[in-house]
C-alpha cells in the first residue's frame, strides 16, 4: 500500500476506511446467521473510530473483515478508495497493524523481536529493526534497555499489551485494528492504558478501529463510536451525538444500563462546570447544578434534541450559571471519574448547594 | 533372494499342518503373559498405594520412570538364565518384574494426578485416609491402572516371544528355528499369532478400560 | 563391568552400531512422522486413522515384527532399522500433532493478523512453539528404540544385543550386563542430551520470571 516515509503522505479521500453495505453470513446447519448485516460506515483518517456492542453484535467480526482474517460475503471495504478484496493479501496484512486481546506476542521471542516481526517480514535489516524496536518501546513507556531481550512471560499483562501495540505500529501502517485490548488486564492497569493510549493517539495520529464492549472505554477513547446490536449499526457518530440524540431506544438503554455510574452518582455536574464570559441565551438549556451526573445525562438523554456544544448548569438561585460542553461531559463518563479541575477556577465550588463546603468555598472566592 | 523361494503366507499350511504344537505353544504362551501379569497387579498396585502417600518420593519416580525405561527388557530375561537357569520359572520370574513397572507407574500417576482440589475436598470434609483412597483416588487412578495393565500385557507378549530363547516356551520357538534355518513359513507360523495376539489383547483392553472409566470422566 | 575394561574396542564398536542403527531409524521416524504429525493436526479427519494404524503397529512385539519383516528385507540392519524407525512414529506423530495443537490460537491470529504466510508461521510461530513437543516424542522414541534395538541383534543386526546374546550363549553374565549397562548408559545420554536441546532452541523457557 504504502512504504514512504510517514511525513509525505496524500490520501485520495479523508475518509481512510470505507465499509459499503458489509454483511458476513455464515451457514450453519441449513440455517444462514447474519453476523454482520448490512453494515456501512466510514473512517475519517487520523480517527479513532469505536466499535461498540454487546456480545454477538458483530463488532469483532466487523473489525475483522477489515483485515480480512474473515472473509466478506457481502459489499465491499475499500481503504484509501480502494477495495480490500483487490489488494495482495499479505501486504494488506503487513500494511494493517493488529492488536488483540491476549496480545498474542510470540512467546519465543524476545520483546524487541516481538516488535519487528513485520519489518523483519518487510525485510529490513537488523539494525534497522533494533533501531526500531527500541525507538517504539521508548514511545509506549518501556524502557529499552530493561525490556528489549526479555521475553514476553517475563512482564506483566499490561506491559504485554503496550508491546502488542509496539508491535503493531511497527511497520508503520496507517490503520491499526484492536480488537479489546484492554479487556484482559485488572480495571486499574486497564485505565492506565486507555489514558496511555489517548496520549499515544495524539502524538501518531494513526486511523485506529478499536471493538469494546465497554461503554466507559469507548467515551473515553471515541472520535467516534459505531454502536452494533445484533449484527446491525445502531447509530454512528460522535460520543456527545449519542449522549444528546440517541437514535433508538436501544442506545438509550444501552449507555444509560452500561455506565459505570456508581462513583458519578455522589458528583454534581456543578462541579464539571466552568464559566463562559456570555450571556445565557434566553432559551438556553439550563439544568440545576444540583443534579448528579447519572441525573444529568438521564435528563439529557430524554430531552433529545439540544442545541450548540454543551449545555448550561445553573448556581443556586440560577447565578453564575457555567458551561459544559457535550465532549467534556462524555469524557467525564467515560472516565468514570471527574478530572482534575482547573486550579484556579475557585468559582466551582461557589455552584454547590448545601454542604460544608460552601463556607470554606466562599471564603476562598472572596479571600 | 528370498520372496522368491516360499509364499510367506504358507505359514498358515504350516499351522495348519501342526495344530498341536500351535496350540502348545500357545497355552504356554497365555500361561505365561497370565501369571507374569496377575502377579504384577498383585506387587504393583499395593506399591503404588504405599508409595503415594510418601509425598516426597514423587519426583524420585519419574526418575525410575525414565531409567525403567531404558533397561533393555532382553538383558533382564538374559540375566536370569546365569541366577535362574532355564525354563519355565526364570521366564516367569523375569516377565513379572517388567510386568511390574508399567503398572506400578501407571498406578501411581493415577493415583496422585487426581485433581488436588478434589483431594482437598475430601479431606476437608473429614474422609480417613482409607476412604479418600477408596471414594476418590481409586475410582480415578482406575483408567490409568488399567492402561498400565494394557500396557503390562501387551509388552509381556512380546517378552514371552523372548523368553523361548530361555527355555519359556510359546511362539518364539518356532521363530528362533525359522530364523536357525531360514525357513519363513515356520518363521511367520511364530510371528503372525504372536502379532495377532498382541492387537487383540491391545483391542480388547482398550474396551475394558473405557468400560471401567468411572462415568464423567474421560480418559 | 570388567568386561567392558577388558574390551573396550568391542564393545565401543558395537555401541557406535548401536547408535547408527537407532539414529537413522529416528531420522527416518522423523523425517516422516513430524509432517504427518503437522499434517494430521490440520487435517483433523486424518488423525484418528492415522493415530490408530501407528498404534497398531506399535503393539507388536519387536521379535516378531522384526520376523515378519525378514522374508522382504532379509537379515540384518535394514530389517532392524525399519522396525525400529516404524516403532518410532508413533510416539513422534503423536506428540508432534499435540504440540501442534498447543499453539495458542490467539498467536496464530496474531500470525495471520500480521500478514505472515503460511509457512512463514509454520516457520517462525508454530513449529518453534510446538518444538518441546516434538523434541519429547523423539526422546521417547529414542529411548524405547535403544532398548528394543538390543533384540535387532537376533536377526543379526549386530549392535548391543550382541553382547547380551553371546553372554547367554557362554552363560557369562558379566557380558550381559555390560551389553545392558551401555545400553542403558546410552538411553540416559540420549534422554539428557534431547531434554537439554529442548532448552536450546527455546532460550526463553529458560528465562526465569521476575516481573519487571
Amino acid at each position: 500500500m504504502r512504504d514512504g516515509p510517514v511525513e509525505c503522505r496524500r490520501r485520495e479521500t479523508s475518509q481512510l476506511i470505507t465499509l459499503d453495505h458489509v454483511s458476513k453470513v455464515f451457514h450453519s446447519g441449513g440455517k444462514d446467521i447474519r453476523a454482520v448485516d448490512d453494515v456501512s460506515f466510514e473512517v475519517n483518517d487520523g480517527e479513532l473510530a469505536v466499535l461498540i456492542g454487546p456480545s454477538g453484535s458483530g463488532k469483532t467480526t466487523t473489525m475483522r473483515m477489515i483485515n480480512r482474517l474473515e472473509d466478506i460475503s457481502e459489499g465491499t471495504i475499500a481503504i484509501d478508495g480502494r477495495d480490500i478484496t483487490s489488494m495482495n493479501l499479505v501486504e494488506l496484512r503487513r500494511n494493517v497493524g493488529y492488536v488483540i486481546q491476549q496480545g498474542g506476542l510470540f512467546p519465543h521471542f524476545t520483546v524487541a523481536d516481538n516488535v519487528s516481526v513485520v519489518p523483519r517480514l518487510l525485510g529490513w535489516p537488523k539494525r534497522k529493526r533494533r533501531e526500531r524496536a527500541e525507538e517504539l518501546l521508548e514511545l509506549v513507556g518501556l524502557d529499552p534497555d530493561l525490556f528489549a531481550d526479555r521475553y514476553p512471560r517475563q512482564l506483566s499483562g499490561g506491559q504485554q499489551q503496550r508491546v502488542g501495540v509496539a508491535r503493531a505500529l511497527a511497520a508503520e501502517p496507517d490503520i491499526i485494528l484492536m480488537d479489546e485490548p484492554f479487556g484482559a488486564v485488572d480495571p486499574i492497569t486497564r485505565n492506565q492504558l486507555q489514558r496511555w493510549l489517548r496520549r499515544i493517539q495524539a502524538e501518531v495520529h494513526k486511523t485506529i478501529v478499536f471493538v469494546t464492549h465497554d461503554i466507559n472505554e469507548a467515551f473515553l477513547l471515541g472520535d467516534r463510536i459505531v454502536l452494533m446490536n445484533q449484527g446491525a449499526v445502531e447509530q454512528n457518530g460522535e460520543p456527545a451525538e449519542l449522549l444528546r440524540e440517541p437514535a433508538s431506544d436501544f442506545v438509550r438503554e444501552f449507555i444509560g444500563d452500561e455506565f459505570a455510574l456508581q462513583a458519578l452518582e455522589y458528583t454534581f455536574i456543578a462541579e464539571l462546570a466552568k464559566p463562559k464570559e456570555e450571556r445565557l441565551p434566553k432559551d438556553a438549556f439550563v439544568l440545576p447544578g444540583t443534579m448528579t451526573i447519572p441525573e444529568a445525562s438521564r435528563e439529557l438523554m430524554d430531552a433529545g434534541e439540544a442545541d450548540g456544544d454543551g449545555f448550561w448548569v445553573s448556581g443556586k438561585d440560577g447565578e453564575r450559571p457555567g458551561y459544559v460542553t457535550y465532549r467534556e461531559f462524555a469524557t467525564t463518563l467515560g472516565e468514570g471519574i471527574v478530572s482534575d479541575a482547573e486550579e484556579d477556577d475557585e468559582d466551582l465550588n461557589s455552584m454547590m448547594d448545601g454542604g460544608d463546603d460552601r463556607e470554606e468555598a466562599r471564603d476562598a472566592v472572596h479571600s | 533372494m528370498f520372496g522368491a523361494q516360499s509364499d510367506p503366507l504358507d505359514f498358515i499350511d504350516y499351522i495348519r499342518d501342526n495344530p498341536d504344537t500351535f496350540w502348545g505353544y500357545f497355552y504356554e504362551h497365555v500361561e505365561l503373559v497370565g501369571y507374569a501379569v496377575l502377579i504384577a497387579i498383585l506387587i504393583a498396585v499395593p506399591l503404588a498405594i504405599l508409595i503415594s502417600r510418601v509425598a516426597f518420593l514423587e519426583k524420585p519416580m519419574t526418575w525410575i520412570a525414565n531409567i525403567g525405561q531404558a533397561i533393555p527388557s532382553l538383558a533382564v530375561l538374559a540375566l536370569a538364565i546365569p541366577w535362574l537357569g532355564i525354563g519355565f520359572k526364570p521366564s516367569l520370574f523375569a516377565l513379572t518384574i517388567l510386568a511390574v513397572l508399567p503398572i506400578f507407574l501407571n498406578t501411581f500417576v493415577g493415583i496422585t494426578s487426581a485433581d488436588p482440589a478434589v483431594v482437598d475436598a475430601a479431606k476437608g470434609m473429614g474422609s480417613s485416609d482409607v476412604q479418600l483412597l477408596r471414594m476418590v483416588q481409586m475410582p480415578l487412578a482406575m483408567p490409568f491402572m488399567f492402561a498400565g495393565i494394557q500396557t503390562a500385557v501387551v509388552q509381556s507378549i512380546g517378552l514371552a516371544t523372548l523368553a523361548a530363547y530361555i527355555g519359556g516356551g510359546g511362539f518364539g520357538n518356532w521363530i528362533l528355528q525359522g530364523l536357525a534355518v531360514l525357513n519363513f513359513p515356520i518363521l511367520l507360523a511364530g510371528a503372525v499369532p504372536v502379532a495377532v495376539m498382541a492387537m487383540t489383547a491391545e483391542l480388547v483392553l482398550g474396551g475394558v478400560r473405557r468400560m471401567v472409566v468411572p462415568k464423567g470422566l474421560t480418559v | 563391568m570388567q568386561y567392558i575394561l577388558d574390551n573396550p574396542d568391542r564393545v565401543w564398536q558395537l555401541t557406535l552400531d548401536h547408535m547408527i542403527l537407532v539414529g537413522l531409524a529416528i531420522l527416518i521416524a522423523s523425517a516422516v512422522g513430524i509432517p504427518l504429525g503437522i499434517l494430521i493436526s490440520r487435517v483433523s479427519w486424518l488423525a484418528l486413522p492415522v493415530l490408530n494404524i501407528s498404534g497398531i503397529l506399535y503393539t507388536v512385539p519387536s521379535l516378531a515384527f522384526f520376523a515378519i519383516l525378514i522374508p522382504y528385507t532379509g537379515l540384518g540392519k535394514t530389517t532392524a532399522t525399519t522396525a525400529l524407525a516404524v516403532y518410532s512414529l508413533l510416539a513422534i506423530v503423536r506428540n508432534t500433532a499435540a504440540g501442534m495443537d498447543e499453539v495458542p490460537r490467539p498467536t496464530i491470529d496474531a500470525a495471520r493478523g500480521m500478514g505472515m504466510t503460511g509457512l512463514q508461521r509454520l516457520r517462525f510461530v508454530e513449529l518453534p512453539l510446538a518444538l518441546p513437543f516434538i523434541l519429547a516424542g523423539i526422546r521417547i522414541s529414542t529411548v524405547a528404540a535403544i532398548g528394543i534395538a538390543v533384540i535387532a541383534a537376533v536377526v543379526g543386526a549386530g549392535g548391543l544385543g550382541r553382547l547380551v546374546f553371546d553372554g547367554m550363549r557362554t552363560l557369562d553374565s558379566n557380558v550381559i550386563i555390560a551389553g545392558a549397562f551401555m545400553s542403558i548408559l546410552l538411553a540416559l545420554l540420549a534422554d539428557f542430551g534431547l531434554s537439554r536441546l529442548a532448552l536450546l532452541l527455546r532460550p526463553d523457557m529458560r528465562a526465569s520470571v521476575e516481573r519487571g
